[in-house]
């Protein structure tokens, strides 16, 4: 049992909880994830260790609440705890000193990316942000981010703020400027990951996304998570969840990222329902 | 001259199981398999020979001492039955129930040679089920001897050691990964052939003696073993098992619609998949299922298939009936609820539609030639024989690999070419004070054959422990 230390709204739907969990606290690193069960029936879902604090035992979580599993979480108060918290998974990013790095977050994905921005920075790199979300109200960690980076650049779908359209037009424009990246991170929506790779691959930078596939176990059991990277299946839970974009079969991600979609749909609106009644 | 004894009447036909009827079981998960009543029992007990030299007890992996359960039973002495199978077994409800016993102890019954071998499993199961039901007796703690063990994986090696060292005294505590103990008898073995609430009972029982169960604790990530041995762990045991997926690793493998055997059967029972809405992780299945393989894992997933609704479910495996590593029961319970199977095929690649689902199946057919290294005959494929079966399901269930978190974070472990862990006949590793047993050692095995391995492991801990406190 994990209890929840503090909790806040970030952006309409977009919530963050700091949860006591003091063994994950000591071992977390920039790029891995937690599996969570919320409560008894709960099912299990991962999320990135966006923050962590050893003195305190604590670790810090930023998710949209999209499906049943994060709209139940979001609806737990301080004090309230979570039934399983298991971690860290997966693969730590492989931080060291490169020179010049582009950490780049889209949407949600952006609390992924800054624990790996702070990491990049502290490695000594200069680091260069770039961070987008649909319109400004849906901007998270800018300030956080601001600090973990040299410079940092906004990207906005509908220009409410900052540079009106794609983080990968933002990236692009930096390259063709002379920023000479010796490697781009991406994290965030499986379109925006793959429109990044396609920005660098003429330009033969070196690209890492973190993968987000449908996950169960988060342990290397079930292979839910099997991406192709280039002509390999790998398991985004044991081999990654970083993988070289410019080898990633983003297509059949994203088709693999939908098998469930209906079946979420019916669940998201029992829940719904649910809520309903209980308030009458 | 002493006149000869009277022979005891040989009643050679073991007392039928009462099962639910196949019409019915397909449309639940509640246990086929009913259970003796006590008459029933009793009747099967009595058929029991009393050997003087019994072979039975060889046959088991624990060493049971099988003629003597069955003789306080016949006595009705249910309580010091129980208690004396207890002696050797912390898992009876389980093991009564999946244990290969035709393969072990019935194997080598003196009535299996003119009849039906005496039903011991069916006993076993029947002592273990009484208890359940009046209450489980659990001895005295036994004093402390300041000694302090960590087990990895709670599952039938990791269960059966802890309960062992445990009652010699030693602190015991297990990490488990997942958020439930019982390892494949949780996630793998399916409600209608184990309830998960025995599961749950039988390692209640291990907790009740005292040992402590940590779940969701992934020994690799949240400690490493050198970090165990640090935080004062004495010994280690590694009991983490087989549970990697495999894969045929063919065109088409990551279409929707095709689950691991592992991912299905992890949803199903132990996420309880089968209740979705009530919980809430989903499973789909589609109309016309293939289940590619031929062991007991291959036909839990398609009476699994079947009970989520399948129209049709086909089993699809390479070599012939007389191969399958399945045990014959299961082959039957499977066959009698309507699945079929396709013998000497091959899947070679997977078809899927605009979507990325999968929609057919493309295999090619076999043949046998020579015996392989396994004993069996070696499937061969027959040129030009592809053909292609439609299916919008597909679960792959070939065989698992073992867990290989501990081998990649455990400095110095050695480890075997096809990722096992090196271990002695009593499960010790290269290095001290760390053991190893079931699954992880031998590659993907029995149920029983982990938990024989796991108590020779806790007699080797614990004379290692009492020697290095000398």
């Amino acid at each position: 049992m994990h209890q929840i230390v503090s909790k806040k709204e970030l952006a309409p739907k977009i919530k963050l909880l700091e949860i006591e969990a003091p063994e994950i606290a000591e071992k977390a690193k920039a790029g891995q994830f937690v599996i969570l069960r919320i409560d008894e029936n709960g099912e299990r879902f991962p999320l990135t260790i966006v923050d962590w604090d050893k003195k305190k035992g604590t670790i810090t979580l930023i998710f949209l609440e999209i499906g049943v599993s994060t709209e139940k979480l979001g609806a737990l108060k301080v004090e309230d705890v979570i039934f399983d918290v298991l971690g860290p998974l997966g693969n730590p990013s492989d931080i060291k000193k490169y020179g010049s790095v582009c950490v780049i977050g889209g949407g949600v994905g952006t609390a992924s990316a800054f624990p790996i921005a702070r990491a990049f920075k502290e490695a000594g790199n200069k680091v260069v942000s770039i961070v987008g979300a649909k319109t400004a109200g849906l901007l998270i960690l800018e300030d956080e981010m601001k600090k973990a980076s040299d410079e940092l650049f906004i990207s906005t779908d509908d220009g409410s703020k900052a540079h009106k359209g794609f983080v990968s037009d933002v990236l692009k424009t930096l390259i063709e400027k002379g920023y000479g990246f010796d490697v781009v991170y991406a994290i965030g929506p499986t379109v925006m990951m793959r429109a990044v790779a396609e920005t660098t691959r003429p330009y033969g930078i070196k690209t890492i996304v973190s993968l987000n596939p449908i996950m169960v176990d988060g342990m290397g059991m079930c292979g839910a998570c099997r991406v192709s990277v280039g002509d390999k299946t790998r398991f985004a839970c044991v081999d990654g969840p970083e993988f070289d974009a410019h080898l990633v079969n983003f297509g059949e991600l994203l088709k693999r990222q939908m098998v469930y979609m209906s079946e979420e749909k019916a669940a998201l609106q029992r829940l719904q329902e649910k809520k309903c009644t209980h308030y009458e | 001259m002493s006149e000869p004894k009277a022979k005891p009447k040989l009643q050679k036909q073991a007392v039928q199981i009462p099962k639910q009827a196949p019409e019915v079981r397909i449309r639940n998960f509640n246990e086929v398999t009913l259970g003796y009543t006590e008459e029933q029992a009793l009747a099967e007990a009595g058929r029991c020979l009393q050997c003087p030299k019994p072979q039975c007890i060889q046959g088991c992996p624990v060493e049971i001492d099988i003629p003597v359960f069955i003789k306080l039973m016949k006595e009705k002495d249910y309580g010091a039955a129980i208690r004396k199978i207890k002696e050797k077994n912390c898992l009876p409800a389980i093991c009564g129930r999946v244990c290969p016993q035709e393969e072990q102890c019935q194997k080598l019954c003196l009535l299996g040679k003119a009849g039906d071998a005496v039903s011991i499993g069916r006993l076993e199961r029947f002592l273990a089920d009484w208890e359940r039901q009046t209450g489980i007796a659990c001895s005295e703690e036994a004093p402390s001897n300041g000694k302090r063990v960590a087990i990895i994986g709670a599952g039938p090696a990791g269960l059966t050691a802890a309960a062992d060292l445990v009652k010699l005294g030693h602190e015991v505590v297990i990490f488990e990964a997942l958020h439930r103990p019982g390892g494949v008898l949780m996630y793998g073995i399916p409600e209608f052939r184990l309830p998960k609430s025995i599961v749950q009972a039988e390692a209640d029982y291990v907790k009740k003696l005292g040992v402590e169960i940590r779940a969701s604790c992934l020994v690799g990530r949240t400690f490493t073993i050198p970090e165990l041995l640090k935080q004062g762990f004495d010994a280690v045991f590694i009991g983490t098992g087989a549970g990697l997926p495999q894969f045929l690793g063919i065109p088409g493998e990551n279409f929707g619609g095709i689950y691991s055997a592992n991912e299905f059967l992890i949803r199903v029972n132990l996420m309880k998949a089968y209740t979705f809405p009530e919980c809430d992780t989903p499973i789909r299945i589609g109309k016309k299922v293939a289940v590619i393989g031929g062991g007991n894992v291959t036909m839990d997933s398609a009476r699994s298939a079947l009970r989520l609704g399948a129209e049709e479910v086909c089993i699809v495996y390479r070599r012939s009936r007389e191969e399958m590593p399945a045990r014959q029961e299961e082959i039957e319970n499977a066959e009698e609820e309507g699945i079929t199977c396709k013998f000497l095929a091959n899947p070679t690649k997977f078809i899927g539609d605009e979507k990325g689902w999968v929609k057919a199946m493309e295999c090619i057919c076999m043949e046998l030639g020579p015996p392989d290294e396994s004993g069996r005959r070696r499937p061969i494929p027959v040129k030009g024989s592809e053909f292609v079966m439609d299916v919008d399901t597909i679960i792959v269930a070939i065989g698992r690999t073992p867990n290989p978190i501990i081998q990649s974070t455990t400095e110095g472990l050695a480890v075997t070419k096809w990722g096992t862990i090196v271990a002695d006949e009593n499960g010790k590793t290269n290095i001290e004070g760390v053991y190893a047993g079931g699954d992880i050692v031998t590659g993907e095995a029995t149920v029983i054959s982990a938990m024989g391995a796991g108590k020779k492991a806790a007699k080797a801990i614990h004379e290692y422990l009492m020697r290095k406190n000398s």
